[in-house]
């Protein structure tokens, strides 16, 4: 179990490491320097150079890839180019509404796929699979923000049931919540989908097992066996897909933080994008990069729980 | 099943001819700007209606199939033209430093999903169509090599490859005329299903503003522009979302449906 543990906490050290390597090289790749950026068109010369001192663009790449890296390392990712702000604060700040966002579309996701999944495999061929499964095909093919602005015009607009967006913040909890409840149903609806298939295939390729066989042999049903048997086997294809649909949905919580103008992450990012206010950028992905390894790692470990076989090796 | 590969190929197929068709001809010019006929509800004249320019939206909706369409299909193209050969030379290499090296490549492209790897690129080179297939391309490369990998491994246990290392072929002479042919209908299969993504991707980057920019019509952004007046004239915005839908449905059933074609074996499974 140790080995195991360590061989993957190397790994994710490694494409930690890694990820900060392309997303640095990828914004040095910008045109211009940040220094003639922040100071506009009319900067004198030695004011420019001066600055360009200060922020260090002088010396070497490897260097200055170094001593960003060790500040990051250290909590500081810099000062916003637009906001003359520290950045970490700014990308905490953003993160208490992806984050909860983020991990209330996973377990709905979860919520509404597992019974699905379930009902799909038991009922394998019969009329309530093909139903579940129809419905899961037309909720893998819809686009997230799409289903967004449906939801909208349903439960905003017409039932003027939740808001159609914005965020209060969480000085008043119940209210926060209830702006989260549309984004993350549009979030969480596609992924749904995408779990109930793999949970399905995965329950029916387990149900062929030899000691699914013997646990129907020795009196349980059909149903028993599913749940005490198969599902636990079964999980862990699911939770390969659960760990991948992890990062698309910080990924498309990106968008759908735009549709419901919610102060998340990938607002802050696209403003960014439109301020060309780089460095926020750079950190608010390496954020979301870092994000989706630890949620690798987080499943290695969750596989080592469900598969024993895994601990010994 | 059979209802399934049949009902996808005609979606696709729809959605495929509507895209070649607008390169020559739509039943109104959308270049033309309407301003007196604008928010039209669907009538004779105009199928779907008009936008709030009063564009046609049947007209807008066909070129945005062929904004969508060559997006998705040469971002599976590099996905695939740079993914296959990866993954063969993988396979070919198995457990020594090629392999380890495509397999930790392949991790690391992983943990940048499509639309993060947009965002980097458009913040340095600013958002364009071309862009946005880089970016779903990409992404596309470590699906493919997986693939590839993942089916090539077991061909290469068998005897026909040893008998062909026999007779002196090298590595790569026999991933290209014994392996390749031999997964191809897997990678056929992967290819329909990184099509569709590639359909939602391009949507979702251009709905964002980062894919195609205006005037090019495309699906997405046909969405993005209808936000602001989905309650007035709700088909703006119905239309070119149920074009993603029915197109991406239908690439997944086609893909789906060759799969069971091609491989017996799934048939039993499913």
């Amino acid at each position: 179990m140790l080995r195991y543990l360590l061989r993957r906490m190397i790994v994710m050290g490694a494409s930690l490491l890694a990820a900060s390597v392309v997303i640095f090289s990828v914004v040095e790749l910008v045109p211009g320097d940040p220094a003639s950026f922040m100071l506009g068109t009319g900067a004198q010369p030695e004011t420019l150079a001066a600055l360009r001192q200060q922020m260090g663009l002088d010396d070497p790449l490897p260097l200055r890839y170094a001593g960003w890296l060790g500040a990051i390392l250290q909590g500081d990712f810099g000062t916003s180019f637009t906001y003359k702000t520290p950045v970490a604060p700014m990308i905490g700040e953003r993160l208490q509404v992806s984050l909860p966002l983020a991990v209330m579309a996973l377990v709905l996701a979860v919520v509404l796929a597992l019974p699905v999944g379930l009902h799909a495999a038991a009922r394998r061929g019969r009329a309530g699979d093909g139903l579940a499964m129809g419905a899961a095909h037309l909720g893998i093919a819809l686009p997230n923000f799409w289903l967004a602005m449906l939801l909208v015009l349903v439960f905003a607009v017409h039932l003027r049931w939740l808001p159609a967006g914005g965020f209060p913040g969480w000085s008043d909890p119940l209210a926060a919540l209830r702006s989260l409840i549309l984004p993350a149903i549009a979030l969480a609806l596609p992924q749904a989908a995408i779990l109930a298939r793999v949970l399905r295939s995965s329950l029916i390729e387990t149900m062929g097992q030899d000691y699914i066989r013997t646990a129907r042999a020795k009196g349980l049903s059909r149903g028993q066996t599913l749940r005490r048997h198969a599902l636990r086997n079964a999980l862990i294809p699911v939770l390969t897909i659960l760990g991948m649909q992890f990062s698309f949905l910080l990924a498309g919580a990106i968008i759908i933080e735009n549709v419901f103008y919610l102060p998340g992450l990938g607002r802050m990012i696209f403003q960014a994008i439109t301020q060309r206010d780089l460095i926020v950028v750079q950190s608010a992905v390496l954020v979301l990069v870092a994000a989706v390894i630890a949620v690798t790692f987080l499943v290695d470990l969750a596989y080592a729980a469900v598969d024993p076989r895994l601990r010994r090796a | 099943m059979r209802a399934g590969l049949i009902l996808g190929a005609l979606l696709a197929g729809l959605a495929l001819a509507a895209a070649v068709l607008s390169a020559f001809w739509t039943p109104h010019d959308i270049a033309r700007l309407a301003i007196a006929e604008k928010l039209l509800p669907p009538s004779p004249a105009h199928w779907f209606g008009t936008d709030h320019l009063g564009r046609d939206i049947l007209s807008m909706a066909m070129r945005g199939a062929q904004t969508s369409v060559v997006v998705a299909l040469v971002a599976v193209a590099i996905g695939m033209g740079l993914g296959v050969p990866l993954g063969l030379l993988a396979a070919a290499h198995r457990d020594r430093w090629p392999d380890d090296l495509v397999m930790r490549g392949n991790d690391l492209v992983f943990a940048f999903p499509s639309l993060v790897i947009a965002i980097l690129i458009t913040a340095v080179f600013g958002p364009s169509a071309v862009n946005a297939i880089i970016a779903i391309g990409i992404f596309n490369i470590p699906v493919f090599a997986r693939v590839a990998r993942g089916a090539a491994l077991p061909i290469w246990t068998l005897d026909y490859i040893r008998a062909a290392q026999v007779a002196g072929k090298g590595r790569a002479l026999i991933s290209l005329q014994h392996v390749l042919p031999n997964i191809a209908s897997l990678l056929i299969v992967q290819a329909t299903i990184q099509f569709s993504l590639g359909i939602l991707a391009e949507a979702g980057l251009s709905y964002a503003g980062l894919g195609a920019q205006p005037p090019t019509p495309s699906w997405g952004r046909m969405l993005a522009e209808a936000q602001t007046m989905v309650t007035l004239a709700p088909h703006v915005a119905v239309i070119p979302g149920l074009c993603i839908v029915l197109t991406v449905l239908g690439l997944n059933l086609l893909g789906d449906g060759l799969r069971d074609a091609l491989d017996p074996r799934m048939r039993v499974l499913r």
